[in-house]
């Protein structure tokens, strides 16, 4: 913003009176975002018996460890962690290498099928067939029940495709072309010449599409709710955050070892520990590759 | 590009029947971009499967649909399901549920996060700046089932901050006990929806205004405009495009507000404020093994969804000349 450091003019008492007022309503902003995030690890690192006595704020009163000592001692948690994390792998994996190879079949214009493949991938954006014919279709693939029903069905995703496209799009076709002249064919050329100069796209579609995966919890709930193997971390918190509330209806498989866990430290605690494990990864990665999102997220706007 | 795409001598040499030349000419093309066929097409097909053969599936709602049964066996029923929908009492307070939470959606999520951009590209400071943004993205980051926990943590009656914080002001005298209480359901959900995506739908306005040309500014202080004046003269018309195109999307998406907040933030006692389309569609469809029920909810969601986007196209096309399709 070269306007606002311009120097060269005498600001006003009204400019001096709007910073302070807008400064004021930053501040007030970042207190309402992070304050939920330190309260939450505050009581996680909290004796559970003094946090019922109430008044923690951000800093625990009598700090231990003992809540997730707890919570690792519960298989449920270790084996949702473990597909939690296998998911993200393998679904960011599988959906960068197919976002960026259509992406690349689309990008190039003198491409026979460019504007079938185009069209028919940009209409699944704007319908879906619903959640009942898609969870019949899944049962009739034999996918309820397993790993696969986690990344197969999301794999192609167009908004993915369309960013990776334009940024291909911003890219000097002469190197296609000579390399084309040496004798290269168009998956040598993707692999060698346009993966590596995408990195800045593909960082922007791996975080989303990471994010996604380990976000997700809704299919753990309908397609893997009873099956223990597959679990996930995001449905394991659910679980236990579902599970005091009044009425609790929405449980599916319900746990014995989950009350034994909450009758062990406080339902609280062990809910607080729970979400600090589930939030961290994400926290660590994201200020990261913040540069490549906004620019990705513009990238994606422009050309919706 | 015509340089590679065909390279065959004598293209020309077929001069009989054109048809001919042109699809053989077409067939030579799809061989010389064999490679790139085999990059598209295993995707195309999975889209196919996963995307487009779920439409199949709508037939069911003109079914009664029986697992087991092949299709033709299946008993043909014509719009009974949709009468069904339309004469549930259950429907109309669904959608009640709906549109009154998408239109609260609609105001405050969308015009706050303008509201945010304009604010913070007005600061000054460039670290508070950097600092203001990299903080205002992270709850986008995290879950609805973590954003659903910090909610009912916050609103809690015991030691919930907001509780807290209200009896501190003495504002209250007694808890409140947010989330046993229907009527406050549809802002707490419109709230939780705001703490989570103000940041995220700040970032295409932001890049909208850094691209506004600084000289207009220059020259608007040369003529005695306050910073008010700059933001409303020159820097919300310069997102207006921005502004139009993300409000026909938005407006296109305005029943399908998905139900992972209601699910998660919702419990029996607020049953009736927090059902929405997509969570009727589960309870009374899916969970009951009313396929063909569900369905045809499904089906109304998404023509309400498409017409929508239609509508909210065409009256913006007149009024701002501006289209997204």
């Amino acid at each position: 913003m070269a306007r606002a450091t311009a120097g060269g003019f005498n600001a006003t008492r009204g400019e001096k009176t709007f910073d302070v007022i807008n400064i004021i309503i930053m501040l007030i902003l970042l207190v309402i975002t992070l304050y939920p995030f330190l309260n939450v690890l505050a009581i996680s690192l909290n004796n559970s018996q003094d946090t019922v006595r109430g008044g923690i704020t951000i800093l625990p009163r009598e700090f231990t460890f003992e809540n997730y000592r707890v919570i690792f001692a519960y298989e449920g948690l270790l084996q949702g962690l473990q597909v939690s994390v296998l998911r993200t792998v393998v679904g960011t994996v599988l959906g960068l290498a197919s976002a960026s190879m259509l992406a690349f079949t689309l990008s190039r214009v003198d491409f026979q099928a460019r504007r079938f493949v185009s069209v028919f991938l940009a209409l699944t954006m704007y319908f879906s067939g619903g959640l009942i014919p898609v969870y019949l279709l899944m049962r009739d693939l034999h996918l309820i029940g397993t790993f696969w029903v986690y990344v197969l069905p999301g794999m192609v995703g167009a908004f993915n495709v369309f960013i990776i496209r334009s940024f291909i799009d911003g890219l000097p076709y002469a190197l296609q072309e000579s390399a084309k002249l040496d004798g290269a064919n168009d998956f040598t050329i993707y692999w060698r010449i346009i993966l590596p100069l995408c990195k800045p796209a593909l960082a922007t579609i791996a975080l989303f599409l990471a994010v996604g995966q380990w976000n997700s919890w809704f299919d753990t709930y309908l397609y893997n709710g009873s099956n223990e193997t597959w679990t996930t971390l995001q449905y394991e918190l659910m679980k236990v955050l579902q599970s005091t509330q009044q009425g609790g209806a929405n449980m599916r498989g319900s746990n014995e070892d989950l009350s034994k866990l909450m009758n062990q430290v406080s339902p609280e605690s062990i809910k607080m520990a729970i979400t600090i494990v589930v939030t961290v990864p994400i926290l660590v990665v994201y200020p990261f590759l913040q540069r490549y999102f906004v620019g990705g997220m513009t990238l994606g706007a422009v050309k919706a | 590009m015509e340089a590679y795409t065909d390279k065959t001598p004598g293209k020309q040499a077929a001069a009989g029947a054109a048809e001919q030349s042109g699809l053989s000419r077409f067939w030579r093309k799809m061989k010389s971009q064999k490679v790139l066929y085999f990059m598209a097409i295993p995707f195309v097909l999975w889209v196919f499967v996963f995307s487009y053969l779920p439409l199949w599936g709508w037939t069911m709602a003109f079914q009664d649909f029986k697992p087991g049964r092949t299709f033709m066996e299946q008993d043909w029923v014509g719009f009974k399901h949709f009468v069904d929908l339309f004469t549930d009492e259950r429907f109309y307070l669904v959608m009640r549920n709906t549109l009154a939470m998408s239109f609260m959606g609609l105001i405050v999520g969308f015009t706050v996060p303008i509201l945010f951009a304009v604010l913070l590209s007005e600061l000054r400071g460039k670290y508070f700046k950097r600092t203001v943004q990299t903080v205002s993205y992270l709850p986008h980051f995290v879950s609805w089932v973590v954003v659903a926990g910090i909610v009912t943590k916050m609103l809690s009656t015991e030691g919930g901050a907001v509780n807290d914080l209200l009896l501190g002001l003495n504002l209250i005298d007694q808890p409140i006990q947010f989330l046993a209480k229907g009527e406050w359901f549809w802002s707490i959900v419109t709230a939780s929806d705001l703490w989570k995506e103000l940041g995220w739908n700040a970032i295409i306005y932001l890049a909208a205004i850094s691209g506004i040309d600084p000289e207009l500014y220059e020259a608007s202080r040369v003529d005695g405009a306050n910073r008010l004046k700059q933001m409303w003269h020159i820097t919300l018309p310069g997102i207006r495009t921005t502004i139009s195109v993300l409000l026909i999307m938005s407006i296109g998406h305005l029943i399908s507000i998905g139900f992972e907040k209601q699910f998660l933030l919702g419990n029996n006692l607020v049953m009736d404020y927090s059902e929405v389309l997509d969570l009727y569609a589960l309870n009374y469809g899916l969970n009951l093994g009313r396929f063909s029920f569900g369905t045809a909810i499904g089906i109304f969601n998404s023509v309400v969804s498409i017409l929508l986007l239609f509508a909210a196209n065409g009256v913006l096309k007149k009024v701002t000349k501006e289209s997204i399709m």
